[in-house]
């Protein structure tokens, strides 16, 4: 019997972010087409902007090459606009008349660039900013031409307008709006930025309204003209001022749509046979522009469509990072406050620090920070998990090591790491090894630089760290989960709390129960679920669950610390660090009868033997030369007649 | 292949665990019993930093070192990826409850 078809419209990072999820769950499930509209394999759009900066190359951004799509078995045609869904029929229809026939379809076409309605909008020079194409056209248009005028001072028009201004060209940014980025920025962390932004070079013109492009001599642009009747000459113009889902195709089909084609929590179309994802939805009646949100939804759209019909996707709360080289911006949440919230605000102009957090009901809403952003990731995490920070909230603005909620949550100064820094010690990884995986072979989870790096897949203490470095590197792209949502390792999508919960209450006592009862995706877990499920086990039912050695670490097994040469070292218990002479004999014969070559004592037993009375001590010269031995004192002269 | 040794009973080897054998032509030899049962044998030495593979996690077809947390495939020897590298197998069979290696 042949496979179900899966055809995929839009060959973005939303869809093929499905389909790979898709393939990580359920592989071989579906005979897999995919159609995009651009010449390419998938990118990673977000990158474009360094690479107008010249920061990067168009081949460092692609995420999946050709071979990804072969080596998947998945049909790509590439360069092949969709014109047709024909529902009756099932089937797709492109422009130059290749047809697919699907079982199911996933649209993710994404969006467009809005194009003011104004006279000249379509002279030659005039562009929006989306794709490889209009990337490749502003970097040859500053090869020949001067003048650039960004329209829109958002987020994509700062770092288009930066990137121009870095190949060369007089850019100046004509934004409607009283302050740049005002969807991301309040008032004085906008004007801190403008200030930086001039200082490079850029120009700025607020609160102007376009009212025309004019033509030049040549045919291209060559002017534009504001309501006031100011003239600037621009021999291109970038247009920034916000994107329109796209969702013509889906709405002439027949498919409900309200600015974007709606779908409901499990990214379900009015057709049970459509799914959609990405920039061209709306879910609950919004319309996600950001990276973050397309990933969870891509996550449980490839659920859905594996037939395992679990998880819902209910919404995102996004953060915003600029990608301008030497600017730290850092965005989230309800930035702006007002009725019902409070602020607290540092305000360093002189430093160019500004930070600014907004609490309701003893809980983190919303935060902008510029100059000193190395904080976001955490605030961002306190502000997904809801936490309450009535108990840290006098120092909550100083940031992380300040409020010294260190350890497995990580120190936040990774942005700040020189590239040597060691992260994992136990793997031996620095952050430069981390950044550089990150990048090379474009990852996005925590999970993925686990897998590729190793760091932080042994202790895990070191997974903060890493998780904010992938932050740091990553900007915007970054969806931390929230902390008790986090699933036990690759096997499960449960949290460590809901294996817990469903071992104490559904009276699971064996393993094997757990992973049936829980739906396991691996037959008997791996190294990191079974340790764990071992020790909820017995220690939830002490008397019932029996302990299953071979779901322990060697460590724990034998009773010994594993090498690096695979040999082992044993640490004697000695309480409160007293033993007893015959118990020092002990250690002393199993030693020799093991042919341990050397034992060490660690500095806080070095006053091992300052139970004998010290006049009888033939080793009291040791006094003077070490400290611990003197600290040690007060406790041998009590022993003293 | 016609030369079988027998190395031990079946029920020797805890499920999920390994024995070591020492063949004195082939160095410290691991070899690993699934969860169902099926047999396995290869070089007690990790291709990363040769920590010795028969103290690690089984599960699945798959052991995991204690080293450093590399994934070996049982079957193949072959690391999973994104590691590269391979450990040497050997031939191991399992009659009437006896475990056998290929000479």
């Amino acid at each position: 019997m042949s496979k179900p078809r899966l055809v995929l419209i839009g060959n973005g990072m939303a869809g093929v972010r499905t389909v790979e999820e898709l393939l990580k769950i359920k592989p071989d499930h579906y005979d897999i087409t995919i159609f995009g509209a651009e010449p390419h394999p998938n990118y990673n759009r977000i990158l474009l902007s360094p690479v107008l900066a010249g920061e990067m190359t168009i081949s460092e951004i692609v995420l999946n090459e050709l071979e990804w799509y072969k080596e998947k078995g998945i049909k790509l045609h590439t360069g092949k606009q969709i014109k047709t869904i024909d529902r009756a029929k099932r089937k797709v229809i492109a422009e130059d008349g290749t047809e697919e026939e699907y079982d199911r379809l996933l649209i993710a076409t994404g969006s467009t660039p809005f194009m003011l309605p104004i006279p000249g909008n379509d002279l030659p020079g005039v562009i929006g900013y989306r794709d490889i194409k209009d990337t490749d056209e502003m970097i040859e248009a500053a090869k020949l031409h001067k003048h650039a005028v960004v329209i829109g001072g958002g987020l994509l028009g700062l770092e288009a307008a930066n990137g121009l201004k870095l190949r060369g060209m007089d850019v100046t940014v004509v934004h409607l709006g009283p302050w740049l980025l005002e969807r991301q920025l309040d008032e004085v962390a906008a004007k801190m930025l403008q200030k930086s932004l001039e200082d490079k070079g850029l120009k700025f013109l607020l609160q102007k309204q376009t009212e025309m492009l004019v033509q030049g001599e040549s045919g291209r642009v060559a002017a534009v003209r504001f309501k006031d009747g100011m003239t600037i000459p621009a021999d291109l113009v970038v247009m920034a001022a916000g994107i329109r889902p796209n969702y013509a195709l889906a709405e002439s089909s027949g498919i409900y749509c309200n600015r974007g084609i709606v779908v409901n929590d499990t990214m379900q179309t009015y057709d049970p046979k459509v799914y959609a994802v990405g920039e061209c939805v709306t879910h609950r009646g919004i319309a996600y522009g950001l990276v973050a949100p397309l990933f969870e939804q891509a996550k449980v759209a490839a659920n859905h469509l594996a037939g395992y019909g679990i998880g819902r996707y209910t919404g995102s709360v996004t953060s915003t990072k600029l990608k301008v080289t030497g600017i730290d911006l850092f965005s989230a949440g309800d930035y702006m406050g007002g009725e019902g919230t409070e602020e607290i605000v540092l305000n360093d102009p002189y430093g160019g620090v500004y930070k600014k957090l907004v609490i309701k009901d003893n809980k983190l809403v919303g935060g902008v920070m510029y100059g000193d952003t190395a904080d976001g990731p955490w605030y961002f995490q306190l502000l997904k998990d809801g936490r309450d920070i009535h108990d840290i909230r006098d120092q909550l603005i100083f940031g992380q090591s300040l409020v010294g909620d260190v350890g497995h949550a990580g120190n936040s100064k990774a942005a700040s790491m020189p590239d040597s820094a060691e992260v994992c010690g136990c793997n031996g990884i620095t952050k430069g090894v981390i950044v550089q995986a990150i990048k090379a072979k474009g990852l996005f989870t925590l999970d993925e630089v686990k897998k590729h790096t190793k760091a932080a897949s042994s202790c895990g203490s070191c997974a903060g760290l890493v998780e904010q470095i992938l932050a740091s590197t990553i900007g915007g792209a970054y969806t931390p989960a929230a902390s008790d949502k986090k699933p036990v390792c690759g096997c499960t999508e449960q949290s460590h709390k809901a294996v817990r919960e469903a071992i104490l209450n559904q009276h699971l006592i064996t393993k094997e129960a757990v992973f049936k009862a829980l739906e396991w995706k691996t037959p008997n877990g791996c190294d990191k679920c079974r340790p764990a499920v071992n020790y909820y086990l017995i220690s939830t039912w002490p008397h019932e669950a029996k302990d299953d050695p071979q779901s322990r670490f060697i460590n724990e097994r034998s009773h010994a610390n594993i090498q690096k040469d695979g040999t082992y070292s044993v640490v004697p218990r000695m309480w409160g660090g007293l033993t007893t002479p015959n118990e020092l004999r002990a250690i002393a014969d199993a030693a020799e009868k093991y042919n341990v070559p050397t034992v060490k004592s660690p500095a806080a037993s070095v006053s091992t033997c300052s139970v004998s009375r010290r006049k009888t001590c033939p080793a009291s010269g040791l006094t003077s030369t070490r400290p611990a031995w003197s600290q040690a004192m007060p406790t041998a002269s009590r022993f003293a007649p | 292949m016609s030369n079988w040794k027998l190395i031990c009973k079946l029920e020797d080897i805890p499920q999920l665990g390994s024995r070591v054998v020492h063949w004195p032509e082939r160095g410290k030899v691991a070899v690993f019993r699934s969860s169902d049962d099926e047999v396995f044998a290869m070089h007690d030495k990790c291709p990363h930093k040769g920590g010795p593979l028969s103290q690690g996690i089984v599960h699945g077809k798959r052991v995991t070192c204690p080293l450093h947390g590399w994934n070996i495939g049982l079957d193949d020897g072959k690391a999973v990826a994104p590691d590269v590298g391979g450990c040497k197998t050997f031939e191991v069979k399992v009659e009437n409850g006896e475990v056998f290696m290929a000479a």
